[in-house]
């Protein structure tokens, strides 16, 4: 399983069960609010509490929570763990492009293009102040914090080209702080690698 | 007016003079009565009206920020402006708004009174934190015209952008930390007023759950809002005297300062949304004739949502950088803190079964809140878990779902209050359709509003963009024409209440059939509160005398 379809499979997992006590909390109450108009029942009865049913509520809401919590922590190990082999591509944010330097010293401005089929890391710091690094396609989004090194990876599992967003606050320009990930066959990205920059 | 008139208990005003009537002492006369009081009463109407123009303030700028959204490219304003705009929103809607509405307005007014008490145990700081609130909303709006101009960083003010920004926010961040005076004498007087000055027959277990929730609030006001305080001293000392405590460069940390920043601003959602919950924990039961349902355990997950949420801070930094084994811990700690919340929404639910339910605006608005709360709540979830944080984290699915959870929740609970308890406070009633009208075009703008922001997060749209890529137009446009619906039911419901202001001051004491104290005194309330000494129920929520009464009325 890719670390998108686990992140994917969480997210179904989530808001499926989620739909689900929404509907049922949603038509219990409106259901009670009309067969116990008062017009038609003047007279409550009078139920204060019921332990049983009180920790029923408590500890089957717990399962639930941890079992989310689970595919998430589950989902996110997915994103963290960059399997071996993958290619390095050093990333620098800075207000308001993204800066992506290869192995061979090539440098690209807003444009990431990787081969098809080979997993890619991206170590990302920033130059200034607080980016974050997102692609959506991907799920993967990581700040970019100047001192700091951190990362992300992704399996380039499909020829196109994908959105490359900031998501952390930035200024003036932070919404226009956008580039591309291309993913191209192999040999047209060898070609790219060693053009030299116009 | 058709409101409950056949359920209206004692339609006697009593000879009594309210607390807008009584003489004032020598030299406090006409404004300054009201400027000098210690009256609770009369301070939480001043926050009242204070807190009213900020909200409309904040929400015109929200409006406006999505009619510039509403298409691609310019629209209305320019970037700076709408980064601005953000800021203000922000701050405005939390530190003027959310966080003091219901503690401060129907906290100060109702507190001492579900107390079986004349006043604060602090009359006089009561009257400071006001001054404070009102210094620290004039400190805002000044920070907006001198210095370097609006500031722009949002209400997070992350380093190191916040220190290297031009935008005026030292001035800002000054305003922040007054109100936050403000709101810590307030949780400060909260606390000390339920330990010290409680009805000598009021046991714990006796004590309405409104007052349970801001008691719980309150230790969170005093506990968590000096580090917010700390941090801001902090960010002032950074950008006058570059001390590089934040600053890489020198061996400082941009992410302590986000630690910072979440210790307090985390626990600060539940500063507002607990008053909230404890609204709609008092109102549920009055229109459904019936005992509230699991009355412990809703002032036991009062208590734990207090405690455990002072834990969670750094689930919003799954992203940061932070260490994997945080991002474990927190996301852990986060979901356990759910559980509290989801036994208060069962509660609620199960209050209304076998209830005689009698349908009127503020049970309509706290139906709506549990509808909203609901879905920000279970959005949340999302959120808590690490993998699927990581795609949504600041994108639009963030902010519609802290929507659902600070306007759907505390916001619903605060319009949903302004109907409960107006007819208390100020012995009129209100128009019942208008009221249903601006209700339910605010609930229907909102999630016109916020779903379509869900829908565009979980495609991948960043929040704070003031432009955005051509695929996420759609959902934008959408979203304008639920915002333009949700103003507008908001501000019918505003009008309808002032306008109600005009009619005769002939609120029954207890239109709503009511069992906590507030409701056996006279509406508006006389000076000092109770003009026989209170009679404390064995249980808070019972109906038995209510029922009986209305069944002798052959009804």
């Amino acid at each position: 399983m890719t670390p998108v379809q686990g992140v994917d499979q969480a997210f179904w997992y989530i808001l499926g069960i989620s739909i689900v006590l929404l509907f049922g909390i949603t038509v219990v109450m409106v259901v009670f609010v009309i067969k116990y108009r008062r017009s038609t029942n003047p007279v409550p009865a009078d139920i204060r509490d019921n332990m049983a049913l009180e920790l029923f509520w408590t500890l089957i809401p717990t399962l639930i929570a941890l079992s989310m919590f689970y595919m998430g922590w589950k989902s996110y190990i997915g994103l963290r763990t960059v399997p071996e082999g993958a290619m390095q591509v050093e990333v620098a944010g800075q207000m308001f492009s993204w800066l992506f330097t290869y192995e061979n010293g090539k440098e690209s401005d807003n444009e990431l293009v990787v081969p098809l089929g080979k997993p890619v890391k991206l170590n990302v710091t920033s130059l200034d102040v607080i980016h974050s690094l997102y692609i959506p396609a991907f799920r993967i989004k990581v700040d970019a914090v100047r001192g700091m090194k951190t990362y992300a990876w992704f399996l380039a599992d499909e020829l196109g080209e994908y959105d490359i967003q900031c998501t952390e606050y930035c200024g003036t320009g932070h919404s226009s702080m956008t580039g591309k990930l291309r993913i191209v066959p192999k040999d047209e990205y060898n070609k790219w690698l060693e053009k030299e920059d116009e | 007016m058709v409101i409950m008139s056949s359920d209206l208990q004692d339609g006697i005003m009593t000879e009594t003079q309210s607390f807008f009537e009584t003489p004032s002492p020598r030299g406090l006369t006409g404004v300054k009565a009201w400027l000098l009081t210690h009256d609770h009463k009369r301070l939480g109407l001043m926050y009242m009206w204070a807190i009213l123009f900020w909200f409309v303030v904040a929400m015109i700028l929200g409006l406006l920020m999505r009619t510039e959204l509403m298409s691609q490219g310019r629209t209305i304003m320019g970037p700076e402006v709408y980064n601005s705009m953000f800021t203000l929103h922000g701050v405005i809607m939390i530190f003027l708004f959310a966080i003091p509405a219901i503690p401060a307005i129907f906290g100060n007014f109702f507190l001492p009174i579900q107390l079986g008490t004349d006043d604060v145990f602090f009359p006089r700081l009561n009257l400071f934190s006001w001054y404070l609130f009102m210094f620290g909303g004039l400190f805002a709006i000044f920070s907006l015209f001198f210095g370097g101009g609006f500031p722009d960083t949002g209400w997070t003010f992350y380093v190191p952008f916040s220190v290297s920004t031009k935008g005026n926010v030292s001035l800002t961040v000054t305003a922040a930390f007054i109100l936050g005076m403000s709101s810590m004498l307030t949780g400060l007087n909260f606390v000390t007023t339920f330990h010290r000055m409680r009805h000598k027959d009021m046991a714990l277990m006796q004590i309405p759950l409104f007052t349970w929730s801001l008691y719980a609030t309150a230790w969170v006001q005093i506990l968590a809002t000096p580090v917010i305080s700390i941090t801001f001293v902090l960010v002032m000392m950074e950008r006058f005297l570059a001390i590089g405590l934040f600053e890489p460069d020198k061996g400082g940390d941009p992410l302590l300062y986000q630690h910072l920043f979440w210790m307090y601003s985390h626990p600060a959602v539940y500063i507002m949304i607990l008053p909230g919950m404890g609204v709609i924990s008092e109102i549920i039961p009055v229109f459904s004739r019936k005992s509230i349902f699991g009355y412990k355990a809703i002032v036991i997950s009062s208590m734990a949502i207090a405690i455990a949420g002072s834990l969670v801070w750094a689930h919003h930094m799954y992203t940061s950088g932070m260490s994997d084994v945080s991002v474990f811990v927190f996301s852990l700690l986060t979901f356990i803190v759910a559980v509290p919340s989801a036994v208060k929404v069962f509660s609620w639910v199960s209050t209304m079964y076998k209830g005689s339910i009698q349908m009127s605006p503020p049970l309509f608005l706290s139906l709506c809140f549990i509808y909203l709360f609901t879905v920000g709540g279970l959005t949340g979830l999302v959120l808590g878990a690490a993998g699927t944080d990581i795609h949504v984290h600041d994108t639009h699915f963030v902010v519609a779902h802290f929507h659902f959870v600070m306007l759907g929740g505390t916001g619903f609970a605060f319009f949903a209050a302004l109907h409960y308890w107006w007819p208390k406070m100020f012995g009129v009633m209100y128009r019942f359709r208008p009221a249903y009208i601006g209700a339910v075009s605010a609930a229907l703008g909102f999630v016109f509003h916020f779903v379509p922001m869900l829908i565009l997060g979980l495609q991948g749209m960043p929040r704070r963009y003031y432009d955005y890529l051509p695929r996420y137009e759609t959902g934008n446009f959408l979203a304008g024409f639920g915002a333009y619906l949700l103003v507008a039911g908001v501000l019918v419901m505003f009008v309808n209440l002032l306008l109600s202001l005009r009619n005769p001051r002939t609120a029954p004491s207890n239109p709503w059939g009511g069992t906590t104290l507030e409701w056996s005194i006279p509406s508006p309330p006389p000076m000092e509160n109770f003009i026989e000494p209170p009679v404390i129920k064995g249980f808070p929520y019972d109906f038995s005398e209510i029922v009986a009464r209305s069944q002798q009325d052959g009804r």
